[in-house]
C-alpha cells in the first residue's frame, strides 16, 4: 500500500528527463504506451481468433477436403489437414474465448479506457499508475497462459467459451482435463486484471477531472467507459468466482456442479450468465459511446440529446443486470420466471433505440465528412440495428425455443460483436491513430478496407440467419453427416469462401497500420477539427499529457456553433462570455 | 507541473469527489469484493436450499466454540485497527505502532487457528470432497449419526472459509507492510492514508466474516 508515492508517480516522471527503453516502452506507467500494449496484444489474438474461425468455416464449407496448408498442424489437431471432431470443439471454444475475452474486451476497455480517460478528462494519468501497469502485464500473462492450454495433452477446452457444466465439469465428456483448468485459471486471472483496470478507470475519472470538465460535459466516450468499468468491477467477480468453483470441482474434487453429489449444474449456467449478460454490455457500451463522438465529429453537428444519451447508457447497464435468464429459456425455466426475463430483456430496445434514433438525429441535416472513422462509425449504427433486432426474436420465449441453439444466434452474436463491437473498434482506431502514434494512416486504402469489411462482412453473416431458420445447429462439426442440412451445403460454401475473402481484406487494415507507423503523413494537434482536450496536445502527447492543467468552458460537441467563425469550438476555447470555472463554483 | 489532484497534502486538493483516490479506489475494489463473495454465497444459498439432506446439523462436524473464539478475536482486531487510526488522527505515533503490531498479530492468530481448525477437520475425515472413506466421520455417517454425504458441504464450506482466509492473510502482509512503514515514520497527523485505506480492507473483511460464521457454521 504504497499510498503516497502512488499518486506522486506521474508528476514525478514529468521533471524525469529520460526514461530508460524498459521503463518507457515495457513497464511504463504511462496511460498512453499501456494503451497502445493492449492495442498490439489484442491485434494478435484478434488475429489468433480469425485464424480459428477460417479452420471451422472450411471445416463446415468443404467438410471433406484437407484444410489449407493443415499439413502444418500436428496429428493430433489435424491428421492429414482434416480436423478432428475433438480438435473442432476446441476451435469453437477458443475462438469464442479468444475473441471476447482477449481481443474485443481488452480493444474496447483496455486500449480506449488507458488512452482516452486521462487525456479526455485533462488528467496527466490514471489515478494509480503502476496498477494500470499491472493490469497490462496480469492480462498478457493470463493470454500467454490461455494460448500454452494448445500445448497440453488432451488439447484445449473444448466445452464451448461459457464452458457449461457438466461438460466442463467432468473431464469424461470432452476428454479434456488439463486444458479446461488452464482455461479457467486464465479466466481468474484475466478476471483480476479487469478488476484493477476498472477501479483505477473509475477512480480517475471521479477525481481526475479537469476544472471546468462536470459530468454533463463529458465525451460520451468517457461517460461510457466509466458506466462499462462499473460492469467489469461487478460482473467479473462473479466469473472469477464461478470459474475457482469450476476449477476446485475439477482439481480437489468438490461437488458444486456435480448432481451426484448435492451439486447443481445449473448453477453454472446462473453464475456465467450473471455475468454474461453484463458482459455483453461491456462490449458494445465503450463501441457506443466513441462511435458518438465520432459521428458528432464527422456530421459537424453536436450530439442529438446528448443528455438522453447518458440515461441511455445508464439504463442499458442496469437492466444488463436483470435480463440474464434469457440465456436460458431451455435450460428449464418457470414459465413465469421466463415471461419476466422475456419482458425485461426487451425493455433494452428502448434505450438502445433512443441511442440509435440520436445517431440518426445527429447526422441529419449535417454537414457530413465521410472519413474513414466516420464511415466505420455508420457501418456500426446500421449493423447494430440489425443485431438489436435479431436479439428481440431471441429474447420472446417461443421464438427462442425454435431458434435456440441454431445459427441464428451465431449470427445474432456477430452482428453485434463484429458488425457492432468491431466495427466501432475500427473507426476508434482510424480516428485515434494519429494521437496515439503521430502519424495518419492512409485515406484511400482505409475506405478500400471499410467497403470491402462491410461486403464481405454481411455476405459472411446474414445468411447465417437463413442457416439458423432451416435449423443449422451451432458448434455442429460436419453438417453433412444430417441429411436434412444437405440443401444447405451451398449456402455453407457461400458463408466460408465470404468468410475466407473477409479476413483476407483485413490484410489492408494491418498494412495500413504498419505502413502508416512509419511513413504515415506527421499528423498535426486536431487533424480531425474535434473539440476534445485530446485534440489541444501534441500527436503523440508528450509523458504528463498537458504542458499546464487545461480548463473546460463547455461540452465537447460544439460543432458548427454560432458563436465562433470556425465549425467547431474546442472545450478549453475561453470565450468574452465564458465564465472561469472556479468562479462559476464548479 | 504536477495536477492539483496529485499534489501532496496539505497543498492538495480534489476536484471530484471530496474524497482522496487511494480511498475511493479502495471502495471501488471493496465493491467488487462484495460481488465475488456475493457468488460464493449465493452459491451457497441455492446449494443448500437445493439439498439440504447433504448439510450436518450445526456442531455436528464443525468446531463451533472454537470458531467463536476466533470470531472474537478477529473482532479484537478491527477494534485495534480502529485504535490505531486514532492514534494516528492524533499524532501519536507510538500508539500507531503498537496498536498496528497488536492488529497484525491478532490476524496473523485468526489465520493460524483456522489452519489448527483444518487440521483437525481433515484429521476427522472431512474433506472439500466429502467424507475421506475409511475415517471416523465416515464411520458415523455409515451408523445413521450424520448425513450419508456431505460432499457438496464439505466444498461450499472449505471455498468460502478458505477464501476468507486467503483474504485475511493478504490483509495481514499488507497491514504487516503498513506496520513496517510505520515504523519508518512514514504517517503523520496530516497524512495517514495508507493506515486508513488498509483498515477499510481489515473491516470489510471482518464484516465478512461475520457473515460467514453466522450462515456456515451456527444455522
Amino acid at each position: 500500500m504504497a499510498t503516497s508515492a502512488v499518486s506522486l508517480e506521474p508528476a514525478a516522471h514529468t521533471e524525469a528527463h529520460e526514461l530508460s527503453f524498459l521503463r518507457k516502452y515495457i513497464f511504463s506507467t504511462d496511460h498512453k504506451i499501456i494503451g497502445i500494449q493492449f492495442l498490439l496484444m489484442s491485434f494478435v489474438f484478434l488475429l489468433f481468433g480469425g485464424l480459428m474461425a477460417m479452420m471451422m468455416r472450411w471445416q463446415l464449407g468443404f467438410p471433406d477436403r484437407p484444410l489449407p496448408a493443415g499439413q502444418l498442424l500436428p496429428e493430433t489437431m489435424a491428421p492429414g489437414g482434416i480436423l478432428l471432431p475433438e480438435f473442432y470443439n476446441s476451435l469453437v471454444t477458443m475462438h469464442g474465448t479468444i475473441m471476447v475475452f482477449f481481443a474485443i474486451m481488452p480493444l474496447l476497455v483496455g486500449v480506449f479506457g488507458n488512452f482516452l480517460i486521462p487525456l479526455k478528462i485533462g488528467a496527466p494519468d490514471m489515478a494509480f499508475p503502476r496498477l494500470n501497469m499491472a493490469s497490462f502485464w496480469v492480462a498478457f500473462s493470463a493470454g500467454i497462459l490461455m494460448m500454452a492450454g494448445f500445448f497440453v495433452e488432451g488439447g484445449h477446452a473444448a466445452a464451448g467459451w461459457t464452458a457449461y457444466a457438466p461438460l466442463s465439469a467432468d473431464p469424461e465428456w470432452t476428454g479434456v482435463s488439463g486444458g479446461q483448468q488452464i482455461w479457467l485459471l486464465s479466466i481468474a486471472i484475466l478476471g483480476l486484471a479487469s478488476i484493477m483496470g476498472a477501479l483505477n478507470y473509475i477512480t480517475t475519472v471521479v477525481n481526475l477531472r479537469a476544472p471546468g470538465m462536470t459530468w454533463f460535459r463529458m465525451p460520451l466516450s468517457i461517460w461510457s467507459l466509466f458506466i462499462t468499468a462499473i460492469l467489469v468491477l461487478l460482473a467479473i467477480p462473479i466469473l472469477s468466482g464461478a470459474a475457482i468453483m469450476l476449477f476446485f470441482d475439477q482439481t480437489i474434487g468438490t461437488h458444486f456442479f456435480d448432481w451426484t453429489d448435492g451439486g447443481q449444474v445449473i448453477l453454472w449456467q446462473h453464475l456465467f450468465w450473471y455475468f454474461g449478460h453484463p458482459e455483453v454490455y461491456i462490449l458494445i457500451l465503450p463501441a457506443m459511446g466513441m462511435v458518438s463522438d465520432i459521428i458528432a465529429n464527422g456530421s459537424r453537428k453536436p450530439v442529438f440529446g446528448y443528455h438522453s444519451m447518458v440515461f441511455a447508457l445508464i439504463s442499458i447497464a442496469f437492466l444488463g443486470w436483470v435480463v440474464w435468464g434469457h440465456h436460458m429459456f431451455q435450460s428449464g425455466m418457470n414459465p413465469t420466471l421466463g415471461m419476466t426475463f422475456m419482458i425485461s430483456t426487451m425493455i433494452i430496445a428502448v434505450p438502445s433505440a433512443i441511442k440509435v434514433f440520436n445517431w440518426m438525429g445527429t447526422m441529419w441535416r449535417g454537414n457530413i465528412r465521410f472519413h474513414v472513422p466516420m464511415l466505420h462509425a455508420v457501418g456500426f449504427v446500421a449493423m447494430f440495428v440489425i443485431g438489436g433486432l435479431s436479439g428481440i426474436f431471441m429474447a420472446s420465449t417461443p421464438v427462442d425455443i425454435y431458434i435456440h441453439d441454431t445459427y441464428f444466434i451465431v449470427a445474432h452474436i456477430h452482428y453485434v460483436l463484429f458488425g457492432g463491437s468491431l466495427f466501432a473498434i475500427f473507426a476508434a482506431v482510424t480516428y485515434w491513430y494519429p494521437k496515439m502514434f503521430g502519424r495518419m494512416m492512409n485515406s484511400t486504402l482505409g475506405k478500400i478496407h471499410f467497403w470491402l469489411t462491410f461486403l464481405f462482412y454481411n455476405l459472411t453473416f446474414f445468411p447465417m440467419h437463413d442457416l439458423g431458420i432451416a435449423g443449422h445447429m451451432r458448434r455442429i462439426y460436419d453438417p453433412s453427416q444430417y441429411e436434412f442440412l444437405q440443401p444447405l451445403a451451398p449456402l455453407n460454401r457461400f458463408i466460408t469462401v465470404s468468410a475466407l475473402l473477409l479476413f483476407t481484406v483485413q490484410i489492408l487494415f494491418a498494412v495500413n497500420f504498419v505502413m502508416s507507423w512509419f511513413n504515415g503523413k506527421k499528423a498535426p494537434e486536431n487533424p480531425w477539427d474535434a473539440n476534445g482536450l485530446e485534440w489541444t496536445v501534441p500527436s503523440p502527447p508528450p509523458h504528463g499529457n498537458f504542458a499546464k492543467v487545461p480548463t473546460v468552458y463547455r461540452g465537447p460537441y460544439e460543432y458548427s456553433s454560432p458563436l465562433v467563425e470556425d465549425d467547431f469550438l474546442p472545450q478549453t476555447r475561453k470565450l468574452a462570455s465564458d465564465v472561469d470555472p472556479a468562479a462559476a463554483g464548479l | 507541473m504536477a495536477h492539483p489532484a496529485l499534489m501532496h497534502p496539505p497543498a492538495r486538493r480534489e476536484i471530484g469527489a471530496d474524497v482522496y483516490s487511494e480511498k475511493l479506489g479502495m471502495w471501488v475494489f471493496l465493491g467488487s469484493e462484495v460481488m465475488f463473495f456475493t457468488a460464493l454465497i449465493g452459491s451457497y444459498i441455492i446449494l443448500r436450499f437445493g439439498s439440504p439432506e447433504h448439510w450436518a446439523a450445526p456442531g455436528q462436524i464443525l468446531n463451533i466454540p472454537l470458531t467463536a473464539v476466533n470470531t472474537f478475536l478477529l473482532i479484537c482486531s478491527s477494534v485495534t485497527m480502529v485504535k490505531a487510526f486514532a492514534a494516528i488522527q492524533d499524532g501519536d505515533q507510538r500508539l500507531l505502532k503498537l496498536y498496528l503490531l497488536a492488529t497484525v498479530a491478532i490476524g496473523a492468530a485468526f489465520v493460524g487457528v483456522q489452519a489448527y481448525e483444518y487440521t483437525h477437520l481433515v484429521h476427522d475425515g472431512f474433506l472439500p470432497s466429502g467424507y475421506r472413506p475409511g475415517s471416523e466421520l465416515a464411520e458415523r455417517a455409515a451408523e445413521g449419526l450424520l448425513p450419508v454425504s456431505v460432499g457438496v458441504y464439505g466444498s461450499s464450506f472449505y471455498t468460502m472459509t478458505g477464501f476468507h482466509g486467503f483474504h485475511v492473510s493478504v490483509g495481514v502482509i499488507c497491514m504487516s507492510f503498513v506496520t513496517w512503514k510505520a515504523y519508518r515514520g512514514a504517517y503523520t497527523k496530516e497524512d495517514h492514508r495508507g493506515v486508513e485505506v488498509v483498515g477499510l480492507y481489515w473491516h470489510f473483511v471482518d464484516l465478512v466474516w461475520i457473515i460467514l460464521f453466522t450462515i456456515v457454521y451456527l444455522v
